[in-house]
């Protein structure tokens, strides 16, 4: 019996690879096995090669899994370009109406006759998903049950579909059963004692921002960010609430200025490319002081790059996003509940320290399914701008930190400026009062550097410290070196810029910390080493995560180049 | 600001439109205030970048609130800015070069949604804080740093711009006429959708019109600004683009869009119609329950 099942559904975009894996894992979920999906695929409606991978496992998961226990294969291009990533004991289910296979761990299916069969011709991922549950003797019941539930929509033809599918999903089991070709049977799942829910990285972020009191979400359709603009479409309904759809990404953050400036908690969600045209509206809601949240889903490579791939190469530009003097707050989730509680997070920093904030997620975790165990809402702790009561009449940018902010509409009327300006907002170029009000945008930052990070094995010389969607195969891989004996400490923070003080002092004590992320120029070793930590990165640029075994054999050969021990991997 | 700033470095030059603009519209904020009751901290000027955007540091009598922004963007700060707070009164101080050149990607946009702002535009047909560059509007073969052959490009008709580009409410002006430019600034105020007052208001250092504008018959120089007549129809659009392709410069309301329904006030009645209404966190994430 096995722990875990990892299944790829590849093809075409437009064949319901992504739905056939998201399926397969709903199914999981709901008869209480943990599942983890992952999907990759081109940017166009139809077409072009695209996968969805479903892990499914009795232990909580940490990455999407790096060898395939079925790769399901609907031409012979995804057959040829996943084959190599299949387990020795693994098994291959295509499409026998598109190509033959001389495979003897193959299994043919006519998929889409014996969907026409079924009576539902729209059922072949049904088909294929009973012949995976034949194969991983994963008991028909639980799928049936589960598609009863998902296709009871109140419609007249929810009875035929559903008969339909069911009939779908034997048709394909019992055409597995004839071949005779096993998989290794799933353990039973161990239903876990606390509520839980299935949701995707992009939901629970926007279900945070919700949470910490989110007023406008002003956003521009952009893969892989999009999904979030149109959740918020969907969901934030309230009189006094406005999601808005933008002509441009200049124009989102222009009007995310005005909405932070009105006294509202705004948002934005955005990838590489928007982000680029936010730099100068970001460097306005620094030096004006208006607090607003930007989530920048990372995608691949400069310009339009690889728009529906993962990477985490936007940490530079976040953190100066414009030209001038500026360190924008940055929060990067490394999991689901990071999305959810990092983004409340987020939304609270730019409430006390009165500046914008970068969310940097990325494809990979936006795009991620889930089970998490309910978040517990009465752990929520919302923040709120300190509003001016008019005691310092018109002057706004008083102090040495942050200053009571005037309301609109109430007193205190001034100007919020993004040239540089005295107390009152009025436009100076004096030195002395630019060396001041920079200091103190400088110095606001300081409320927010003491944000929360896991420390392990802190005596060791020798660190690890993911960020970001990297943590989890970092985690694994970490944990299998550990276990094999080797003595390395664990750092890990979603809290990027500014950094915990005591992690970075924590940091500077190490020979030596690497950095597992998905950038070509190691762009979070660079600025710790800036800040005086001896940081170097373990680096990979394909558009997809870390594989768990990859990485684990990097980090061995980076400590033995480096530091010229380690033993037993 | 309320307090004078003895160090602000900012000055129009001796002689600017600019100066008749800005009586014109504190004195229509004061009145909107009076009238309606409400304090005129209740307003905000969202400016942009260039001499025109520097009124909202120079405005004086009762404060209103200021957001000077970065060049060309006013527009798009207003739209979040009064749609997240639609009891604001929002206006917009711009010149021809911030609104009609880097900004003019942001005025469809706001003319389609129907945006419950008043834009007051100061054209003075050149780029006056960066000393003397064409502009948009910067008639052809003038002379200017940037365009030392005479100007090549065609200039702009900023009137018809605005009302292809579906403006519901438009006026034009002179900041010579700071009265008659008040009353325009108050009714567009009030006008329940995107308001533009366009308004001539000359450089005296770069390019000075006050005397093609209003004529001087002594030299012979004939007004290109003549006064709307009485008897236009400010509903019939035709009309308006008539008056704005005449190749002269009109003088007063040109169109008003008729039975306008503000941004705003389409969601609040879309919301009405689909019974859309809020669910708490608590049942977002319960939906998703395993």
């Amino acid at each position: 019996m096995s722990k875990n099942l990892v299944v790829r559904f590849a093809g075409e975009g437009g064949q319901g690879v992504v739905g056939g894996s998201e399926i397969l894992a709903a199914a999981a979920a709901a008869v209480g096995y943990h599942v983890l999906t992952f999907s990759t695929f081109p940017s166009q409606i139809k077409g072009g090669p695209a996968w969805g991978q479903a892990r499914i496992s009795t232990d909580e998961i940490l990455s999407s899994g790096d060898e395939l226990d079925v790769l399901v294969a609907l031409n012979q291009y995804a057959y040829d370009h996943n084959v190599e990533e299949l387990s020795p004991k693994g098994v291959v289910v295509y499409n026998s109406e598109e190509f033959e296979l001389s495979d003897d761990r193959a299994i043919g299916l006519p998929a889409d006759q014996m969907a026409r069969d079924s009576g539902n011709p729209r059922a072949a991922n049904m088909v294929v998903i009973g012949a995976v549950a034949q194969l991983a003797g994963f008991p028909l019941k639980y799928l049936e049950e589960f598609v009863t539930i998902r296709f009871t929509r109140g419609r007249p033809g929810d009875q035929q579909i559903i008969e339909g599918n069911i009939a779908a999903l034997h048709l394909g089991a019992e055409a597995a059963a004839t071949t005779g070709l096993s998989l290794e049977g799933l353990d039973d799942p161990v239903p876990s004692p606390d509520e839980r829910i299935l949701i995707k990285g992009f939901e629970a972020a926007a279900l945070g921002a919700i949470a910490a009191g989110l007023d406008s979400f002003i956003g521009y359709p952009i893969s892989p960010a999009t999904t979030m603009l149109t959740y918020m479409e969907a969901n934030l309904h309230g009189a006094d609430k406005f999601v808005g759809q933008s002509s441009s990404e200049i124009e989102s953050i222009a009007a995310l200025v005005g909405a932070g400036f009105s006294g509202k908690k705004v948002m934005t969600s955005t990838a590489g490319p928007g982000l680029s045209l936010m730099g100068e509206g970001l460097g306005l809601a620094w030096m004006a002081e208006i607090p607003l949240v930007v989530v920048d889903v990372q995608r691949g490579g400069p310009a339009t790059g690889l728009p529906t791939k993962t990477e985490q190469s936007d940490l530079i530009t976040a953190i100066n996003p414009g030209h001038g003097d500026m360190s924008v707050p940055i929060i990067a989730p490394g999991s689901i509940e990071e999305a959810f509680w990092g983004t409340i997070e987020a939304v609270n920093w730019a409430e006390r320290y009165q500046g914008p904030v970068i969310v940097l997620s990325e494809a990979s975790i936006a795009e991620r399914q889930q089970d998490i165990v309910m978040p517990d809402l009465s752990l929520v702790q919302v923040e709120s701008r300190v509003v001016s009561d008019g005691s310092t009449g018109n002057e706004r940018y008083v102090g040495d930190s942050v200053a009571p902010f005037p309301v609109p509409g109430g007193p205190g009327a001034y100007v919020a400026n993004g040239s540089e300006h005295d107390e009152q907002g009025d436009t100076t170029h004096l030195p002395e009062v630019h060396v001041h009000q920079t200091d103190r945008r400088f110095k606001k930052l300081e409320l927010l550097a003491n944000g929360t990070f896991e420390a392990e094995q802190t005596g060791a010389s020798v660190a690890i410290l993911p960020w970001g969607g990297s943590k989890g195969s970092a985690r694994a891989a970490y944990l299998e070196l550990t276990a094999a004996g080797e003595d390395l400490a664990w750092y890990y923070t979603m809290f990027i810029n500014p950094l915990p003080t005591a992690l970075l002092e924590e940091l500077r004590q190490k020979e030596l910390v690497l950095v597992p992320e998905l950038n070509y120029l190691g762009q979070f070793s660079q600025i710790l080493r800036s800040k005086g930590v001896n940081a170097y990165s373990i680096t990979q640029y394909t558009g997809l995560p870390f594989k768990v075994e990859d990485l684990k054999h990097r980090l061995a050969a980076e400590i033995r180049a480096r530091v010229g021990k380690l033993a037993a991997v | 600001m309320s307090k004078r700033n003895p160090v602000y470095d900012f000055k129009w030059c001796p002689g600017c439109g600019d100066f008749g603009v800005k009586r014109s519209i504190e004195a229509a904020l004061v009145e909107r205030s009076v009238t309606r009751s409400e304090s005129v901290e209740q307003s905000v000027i969202v400016a942009g970048i260039g001499c025109s955007g520097n009124l909202v540091h120079l405005q004086e009598g009762p404060q209103p609130f200021g957001l000077h922004g970065i060049h060309g963007r006013t527009l798009p700060i207003a739209y979040g800015l009064k749609s997240s707070r639609p009891d604001l009164n929002v206006l917009i101080v711009s010149g021809d070069g911030d609104f009609l050149s880097i900004g003019a990607e942001h005025i469809g946009p706001q003319a389609k949604r129907n945006l419950d702002v008043t834009a007051v535009i100061m054209d003075n047909g050149v780029y006056g804080l960066t000393k003397g560059q064409a502009s948009p509007t910067t008639e052809l073969e003038v002379v200017t740093s940037t365009t030392p052959y005479g100007k090549l490009d065609d200039p702009i008709s900023p009137l018809e711009f605005y009302l292809a580009a579906g403006v519901g409410w438009l006026a034009s002006s002179m900041s010579t006429q700071v009265k008659a430019l008040q009353d325009l600034i108050t009714e567009a105020m009030a006008h329940p959708g995107f308001s533009i007052v366009h308004v001539q208001s000359p450089c005296t250092t770069y390019n000075d019109t006050y005397a093609a504008l209003k004529g001087n018959e002594k030299e012979g120089i004939e007004p290109i600004a003549f006064p709307i007549p009485e008897d236009h129809d400010p509903t019939d659009l035709d009309a308006a683009y008539r008056l704005a392709r005449g190749g002269r410069i009109p003088i007063g309301r040109l169109y008003q869009r008729p039975n306008s329904i503000p941004s705003h006030e389409r969601l609040r009645l879309a919301r009405e119609r689909t019974g859309a209404t809020q669910k708490s966190v608590d049942e977002l994430l319960s939906a998703m329950a395993i």
